[in-house]
């Protein structure tokens, strides 16, 4: 046991779970008990009448990175969530934040490890409406106890960088829902946590918005260099915006990867059932179909980040593409056909008419 | 008929007797316990009395006009101060409100922290619960009784059966407020990690203090209709002029006197109700959840 456990500690995990199982309900143990039998979900809750949030998730998840879980509603991924910071306690498995153990925490220690090391984000906001921006944002500073002053200046500086300056002294029911969302936002970023965990922040927002929250989100963790644990039911989203994918589905991990690894190889059904109809020239990146080595430099180049359908346009007018990694220097190149290529290969033939 | 199974007069005899022993042993104790609130209420009556005539209308005035910013109930404060002056029901009208307000303010007192506890516990809620339907339920003369008995009639008992009148719809209304805050808001505020008091008076409170506002509307208007009755104890005041109306069959004397009652009632219902109203705008709560 204690050799497993040294394994696992590792210094560049900012979240680890082990099967961890949540069952809601008054008798969880019994239900518990026939899930680790292994009897199935629906069999336990017709048996025992408690019902099963979570079965054995174990998910690493390292520091700096968008892990996003993705799932349907009643998948579980609210309740994953919610776990990281003990909003709900688990029934069984252990879960480690920051290399500490989260469930031996006392109240206290909880209310600490949640003032000082992780924020969060709400998909219905949770702000205060009794309160102006500017007192919303600076909320978690004052529940940490930061002294007026320093708070106020803080949670000026994070509404700002969320574009909402102007507003501060508004109510935040006067505000539009990305309006509000942003507050939610500034409010997470100006605790300056290692985490965030962002509860479906952007689904209920419209779409163009989304898409700007999204850039925006991509943008802040480039400069601040957070881990964010993302919630979402939407795999674009998933796939813009993740770094890894986990998609969970009726309480339990289907699969966990690279976003395209999920669209190229899906474990099962299910997620075929989702990528069927995603935009393949947003999942695959340039990085996996290019070119290597040195080459003559292109007139054109995209970012080892860049995904197909950033490199689709530049093709209007080049035969090539450039690659250049983080320090600007071309590692490879790309053309049209290699794009054309993997994109006919991971699309589907037309169902036969 | 029905049959008598058991015989139940020793049971009676019991009560009797227990109440008896009670205010032979303990009326002093009680008493004392109880000499707050004459207190209270005696500085309310002197100062209200004290206070001259054209002052407290237009406090009452000023105050109306901060609550609603308009001039018809500042108008109307001031109409009814004068009927009450001319009637020659001014000493009267200011005994009364100072019973309603030293009823008002003891329920607060007790009622808020009890609404605090029942939205926390569910035992507490079903102990609760039948109490409070209890006390406004069962009817006042049923336990005016007892208290005229141990304080003798005047004041106190009636205060004491004003407040146990006035006292449950705000306690009701705080546990209800408190435990209808958007759950949202709350689950935010813990994951923020606050403590169980900065949720309770950094964001329940706030959020349920227009529901708090309308318990204690409730409460002013229960107070007042229990001033006849309280009169009957040696309450005095407007409830007073009515006994005595009705005793003399003087009509004209209990309509007038009636008539103050109903324009005390109006007066504190538009003031307390215009607050809540005013409170519930800067919260944002009337202009629509999105």
């Amino acid at each position: 046991m204690s050799e497993v456990r040294h394994m696992d500690t590792r210094t560049d995990l900012a979240i680890r779970m082990r099967g961890v199982t949540k069952i809601f309900g008054n008798a969880p143990e019994e239900a518990l008990a026939l899930l680790r039998e292994g009897v199935s979900k629906s069999e336990v809750q017709a048996r025992t009448n408690q019902v099963v949030g979570l079965d054995d998730v174990s998910l690493d998840i390292e520091k700096g990175q968008i892990f996003v879980v993705m799932g349907l509603s009643g998948s579980g991924k609210s309740t994953l969530i919610r776990h990281v910071n003990r909003l709900i306690d688990p029934t069984g498995g252990e879960i480690v934040v920051n290399g500490i153990d989260v469930l031996r925490m006392t109240q206290p220690e909880l209310r600490t490890f949640r003032r000082t090391e992780i924020a969060m984000v709400f998909q219905k906001f949770g702000l205060l409406p009794h309160r102006t921006v500017l007192d919303n944002v600076a909320y978690g500073l004052e529940v940490r106890g930061v002294a007026k002053k320093q708070r106020l200046e803080e949670a000026a500086k994070w509404v700002e960088i969320v574009g909402l300056a102007g507003y501060e002294h508004s109510r935040t029911r006067q505000l539009s829902g990305g309006q509000q969302q942003r507050v939610g936002l500034a409010r997470a970023l100006a605790m300056d946590t290692d985490i965030i965990l962002m509860d479906e922040a952007f689904s209920a927002l419209d779409p163009l918005i989304r898409s700007g929250m999204q850039d925006q989100l991509i943008q802040l963790q480039k400069d601040l260099n957070k881990t964010i644990l993302f919630i979402t039911h939407d795999f674009d989203e998933a796939l813009k915006i993740g770094n890894r994918i986990a998609v969970l589905k009726d309480g339990s991990l289907q699969q966990v990867g690279k976003p395209e690894d999920i669209v190229l190889k899906p474990a099962n059904e299910h997620i075929e059932e989702f990528v069927r109809d995603v935009n393949k020239a947003r999942a695959i990146h340039v990085r996996s179909i290019m070119e290597r080595g040195v080459t003559e430099p292109c007139e054109q180049a995209v970012s080892i980040d860049a995904r197909c359908e950033d490199v689709l346009p530049l093709f209007a007018d080049h035969k090539w593409v450039g690659v250049l990694d983080a320090d600007g220097q071309q590692v490879g190149r790309v053309t049209a056909r290699q794009v054309i290529m993997a994109l006919a290969k991971h699309t589907p033939p037309p169902l036969a008419a | 008929m029905f049959p008598e199974f058991i015989d139940t007069r020793p049971l009676r005899r019991a009560v009797d007797d227990g109440l008896n022993w009670v205010v032979g042993h303990w009326s002093g104790a009680l008493e004392a316990a109880a000499s707050p609130l004459a207190i209270l209420l005696n500085a309310l009556e002197r100062l209200l009395i004290g206070t001259p005539w054209w002052l407290i209308a237009a406090l009452l005035a000023g105050i109306a006009f901060l609550a609603t910013r308009r001039w018809q109930l500042p108008l109307f404060v001031v109409l009814s101060m004068l009927f009450l002056g001319v009637m020659n029901l001014w000493q009267d009208a200011m005994t009364t409100m100072a019973l309603m307000i030293a009823a008002t303010l003891t329920a607060i007192v007790i009622s808020i922290p009890v609404g605090v506890w029942m939205s926390r516990s569910r035992a507490v809620r079903q102990v609760a619960t039948p109490l409070l339907d209890l006390m406004q339920t069962m009817p006042s003369f049923v336990y005016l009784i007892p208290t005229v008995m141990i304080f003798g009639p005047g004041k106190i008992p009636a205060l004491i059966a004003t407040i146990v009148y006035a006292a449950p719809p705000l306690v009701r209304l705080t546990d209800l407020g408190l435990r209808s805050v958007d759950p949202a808001v709350m689950e935010a505020s813990r994951a923020f990690g606050s403590s169980p008091g900065q949720r309770l008076l950094g964001v329940q409170i706030p959020l349920a203090l227009p529901t708090i506002l309308a318990g204690i509307n409730q409460t002013t208007m229960m107070a007042l209709a229990m001033v006849v009755i309280a009169s009957m104890i040696g309450a005095g005041g407007l409830g007073y002029q009515v006994l005595q109306g009705i005793g003399r069959l003087e009509v004209s004397r209990g309509l007038f006197a009636g008539l103050g009652i109903v324009a005390l009632a109006i007066i504190f219902d538009r003031i307390t109700q215009s607050f809540g109203k005013q409170l519930q705008t800067r919260i944002g709560l009337s202009e629509g959840r999105t």
